[in-house]
């Protein structure tokens, strides 16, 4: 593969004319190669959309609109409604990012500003183990030993201590007689919150060190203390950006599977009582496929699959557009 | 001289103790949510070590039957029957086939964003589109692969491939992103120096761009490769379910580690139990080898290249 | 004046030397008190020593300029005054640097309560992203001061002792980012007189300014001195002998033996006798011009 600057005989020496360069195939195989597999993720997403909504079609005609989003979900009985599902997982995402939100924050302020770079270093380490650990793994812990753990020595305290106040029993009180359940909506969304923190850590630290030094060393020279300083300058440059990396945990959040179909209970219900059973998109999707061979039953859960496509392309396109906003309008790099 | 409070000399201690009261207690929130989140990380290792160390043996690891759950969990010791050997080839295999196919693929689109799309509005939209499939969940890229290759090849599209093609369509955006931006990373001046002696940009790219930035490349592929081990959701519609080593990637169900776990979690049997925790522990190690092996291309890889 | 002790001083006559063609300001009366005093004074960065035994002193209500080419040493002693150097780690000041009579880096000093009386003003502006008002009312309001008269009151003081006030007075709350480069720098040093501090740090504040603005802060600078005791660090020789009363002149002392540099004091005194009269070669190159 060469490119040779051919001179074209009938020319004479020195004119432009002839200086026309030569590409050989292996270039622009090269070249074609590429595109193509750039391409590959455009071919990917657009088939995505087109043969599952294909696929999930018989579902949208046996029901119609108000059936699927109906919150009747009884497939012994041909009724496929999602709504529960959806609830569950908006629940359930919103309980992991609200648990996320400070926590991943106070570790990114803790990694760039307060820790020596020294000492950053071992930390970073740990919060990627956090992340390595694959899925599966948090819903076997969590199955065996978090859920029985909850539902014998926290949540039954907890539920009868705030039972009787107004907001918080609703939240956190019991929903019949003494019942909580160690499968919850809060159990799934504490676990999600913690493999989701990672990611938001990370983007949240790339949005804090775009803080310019002026700024800060201003602060300092005015006499303040490290936490004034943070709460004056550092906090204004990124908010917007750490929401951004938070909405992007959100995303995550909603596409998880394995959290969701172990540790949530498995019981389709709209209730604001939150250590009680719930339900959400991916875990029925992966909990009830195998029974689902053909029909208006598989077509349903496929359609689900859109669903959840659909909201976790629109959650994450906005959160990307927050923090990109933020990170490059100060870098000033495109 | 010495700090001294006599009337006179400047008082230079510290500011009202309020402030710096604030001041201590917010950082004291940091380490607070810093335990918040190593502390389950603990509980998880811990469990898992505990609980499946005991279940580990050479048999364990090796034996290619994996034992109906039911199986008593004396009979089991006894006998030291069944292991978790099928899942492991079909984690390996399969994550390996989806590498095969994600890492090079990815690659090379990488290279079409960064050294031939430049600012163009395709290769922008094709930018932006591989960070919006980035977030795309894994089951999707599960049900996708079921809606196109195992509907219509019936039963018998369930196989480790399909489930490779799945985790391949995982590891794409992932693997694009992260060589992306190892891509970015290389100084202009080393191309402008390969351009001035006459090479074409595929020359250029294949010789001097992507081995300048092969430290950073392999390091990425090899999370995505170790995030692609433990996933899931994308195999549980693709492979089917054995019970015996299925060499045979292109035919023929196959299990791996993530499913099996799955699978067992939800038995009452203690054996079964038991058994998940094994795998775990396995998995865990697996995707823990690979983290490292990155960190190590990475230093190694910085140290070259200052 | 003083002449620092070193072993490489050249006495020289300046007979021959051109007379300086600028205005240069008559000495000050006698010094009032010393606000800063500065005996054999090393600064070091890690294993890097950044500034080589600085000893002088500092007086009340002067403008004292520190001048010198790049990587003298200047804005290194400037910041120490106000221990900004802690932000950088692994930085350390050996001798003695004291403040109205108390060690700056003795044990129990709070950074904090230096920079609350010694204050700073940067090379480039650096307003904060909020409003004019905010901006001016962030110090005050760490130190306690929440009522809003109190605040409506110092804003304005601040803002018109830094003659901004007519300015921006009917849009206090537009951001303090809107403003132009010179708007930003009195707005900045409005910021930092708005804590009442003892002494203003000037760190090169006009050379990312055009030269209206360049004016019009100098100006400010004459007029602050009234109040506060201030230190310049420039690059712009003209500009020291407009607004200081005293300047003195670093260099850098090169050791090619082993391969290293750092910043020394070479000569202090007042503004006139340095560039008129300086006693050492080295003043005299740079005063005239002969080296950067």
């Amino acid at each position: 593969m060469s490119t040779t600057m051919q001179a074209d005989p009938a020319t004479p020496a020195g004119s432009a004319a002839g200086l026309k360069p030569v590409r050989s195939l292996g270039d622009r195989s090269f070249q074609l190669l590429a595109l193509v597999s750039g391409l590959l993720v455009l071919a990917i997403l657009v088939l995505i959309a087109i043969t599952m909504s294909q696929q999930s079609s018989q579902w949208f005609t046996s029901e119609g609109w108000s059936g699927i989003f109906s919150t009747d979900w009884d497939p012994a009985h041909n009724k496929f409604g999602a709504m529960t599902f959806v609830y569950g997982t908006v629940i359930v995402s919103v309980i992991a990012i609200v648990i996320a939100y400070p926590v991943s924050m106070g570790v990114s302020l803790l990694l760039n500003e307060v820790v020596p770079r020294r000492w950053a270093q071992p930390i970073v380490y740990v919060i990627d183990l956090v992340a390595v650990v694959p899925s599966v793994v948090w819903g076997l812990w969590g199955f065996l030993i978090f859920v029985p753990w909850l539902q014998i020595t926290v949540y039954p305290h907890i539920a009868s201590a705030v039972n009787d106040i107004p907001i918080l029993g609703n939240l956190f009180g019991f929903l019949n007689g003494n019942y909580v359940s160690g499968a919850s909506f809060f159990t799934a969304g504490l676990v999600l919150a913690i493999m989701i923190i990672p990611i938001v850590t990370s983007l949240s630290r790339e949005v804090i060190a775009t803080v310019p030094r002026e700024d800060k060393e201003g602060a300092y020279a005015l006499g303040a203390t490290r936490w004034e300083m943070i709460r004056g300058v550092v906090w204004p440059h990124s908010q917007a950006g750490i929401v951004g990396a938070t909405l992007l945990g959100l995303g995550r959040a909603m596409g998880e599977t394995i959290v969701v179909a172990l540790l949530m209970g498995s019981s389709p219900t709209i209730t604001s009582h939150l250590f009680t059973p719930g339900y959400a998109m991916p875990g029925v999707i992966a909990n009830q496929f195998g029974e689902a061979t053909v029909g208006v039953f598989r077509a349903a859960l496929i359609g689900m699959g859109v669903l959840l496509f659909a909201i976790t392309i629109i959650v994450n396109l906005s959160a990307r557009a927050i923090v990109n906003r933020n990170v490059r309008r100060i870098r000033g790099t495109a | 001289m010495a700090v001294t409070t006599d009337p006179g000399v400047v008082d230079l201690r510290d500011p009202s103790g309020w402030r710096q009261a604030k001041n201590r207690l917010a950082v004291g929130a940091m380490w607070f949510a810093f335990i918040c989140l190593v502390v389950p990380l603990g509980f998880v290792l811990v469990g898992v070590i505990v609980k499946g160390a005991s279940k580990i043996d050479w048999s364990f690891l090796t034996s290619s039957t994996i034992p109906p759950p039911t199986l008593p969990p004396l009979l089991a010791k006894i006998e030291g029957t069944g292991g978790i050997g099928a899942a492991i080839v079909g984690t390996l295999e399969i994550t390996a086939f989806a590498s095969v196919i994600a890492i090079p693929l990815g690659i090379l689109g990488a290279v079409y964003l960064n050294e031939y799309g430049g600012n163009r509005p395709l290769a922008r939209l094709l930018s932006f589109l591989s960070d919006v499939m980035t977030g795309v969940p894994s089951i999707v890229m599960g049900l996708f692969i079921f809606t196109v290759w195992v509907i219509p090849h019936g039963l018998t599209g369930l196989s480790g491939m399909a489930g490779s093609f799945a985790l391949a369509c995982l590891m794409l955006p992932i693997v694009i992103r992260s060589s992306y931006e190892m891509l970015r990373l290389v100084p202009d001046s080393l191309r402008q120096g390969s351009y001035a002696l006459g090479a074409s940009k595929a020359r250029v790219t294949l010789t001097v761009v992507l081995p300048a930035a092969a430290g950073g490349i392999v390091s990425g592929a090899l999370l995505a490769v170790a995030r692609a081990a433990g996933e899931t959701a994308p195999l549980l519609f693709t492979i089917g379910v054995v019970t015996a080593t299925n060499g045979n990637l292109f035919s023929g169900p196959n299990t791996a580690l993530s499913t099996l776990i799955f699978s067992e979690v939800l038995q009452p049997y203690p054996n079964a139990v038991a058994f998940g925790w094994g795998a775990a522990l396995t998995l865990i190690a697996i995707a823990f080898i690979l983290m490292i092996a990155a960190r190590l291309v990475t230093a190694r890889f910085q140290r070259y290249s200052r | 004046m003083e002449q620092p002790e070193q072993d490489v001083v050249e006495q020289t006559v300046s007979a021959n030397l051109p007379r300086l063609e600028t205005r240069v300001q008559p000495p000050s009366t006698v010094p009032g008190n010393t606000i800063f005093e500065v005996r054999n004074v090393s600064i070091w960065y890690g294993s890097f020593k950044a500034v080589t035994d600085v000893s002088l002193p500092i007086y009340e209500n002067e403008v004292t300029a520190f001048i010198g080419s790049s990587g003298s040493g200047k804005s290194t002693v400037l910041r120490a005054f106000n221990r900004m150097n802690d932000l950088v780690p692994g930085a350390r000041v050996d001798g003695e640097m004291t403040y109205r009579g108390a060690d700056l880096y003795a044990r129990g000093v709070s950074a904090t309560a230096v920079r609350r009386r010694i204050g700073m003003v940067f090379q480039k502006p650096n307003p904060f992203p909020k409003s004019i008002y905010d901006n001016v009312a962030y110090g005050p309001r760490i130190n306690g001061i929440r009522g809003k008269a109190q605040l409506d009151e110092i804003v304005e003081k601040s803002l018109r002792g830094a003659a901004l006030w007519d300015e921006v007075k009917n849009r206090l709350k537009q951001s303090g980012l809107a403003l132009s480069g010179g708007q930003a720098q009195r707005l900045c040093i409005a910021r930092t007189i708005a804590v009442e501090p003892d002494v203003v740090l000037m760190d090169e504040p006009a050379s990312a300014l055009d030269p209206i603005a360049t004016l019009a802060v100098e100006d400010l600078i004459r007029e602050l001195k009234q109040n506060y005791t201030i230190v310049i660090v420039t690059h712009n020789m003209q500009q020291a002998t407009r607004v200081s009363d005293r300047t003195a002149f670093f260099s850098v002392l090169t050791d090619s033996k082993n391969d290293t540099r750092t910043g020394i004091l070479v000569e202090h005194g007042s503004t006139q006798k340095i560039f008129e009269d300086p006693q050492d070669s080295r003043t005299q190159a740079y005063v005239t011009g002969r080296i950067g």
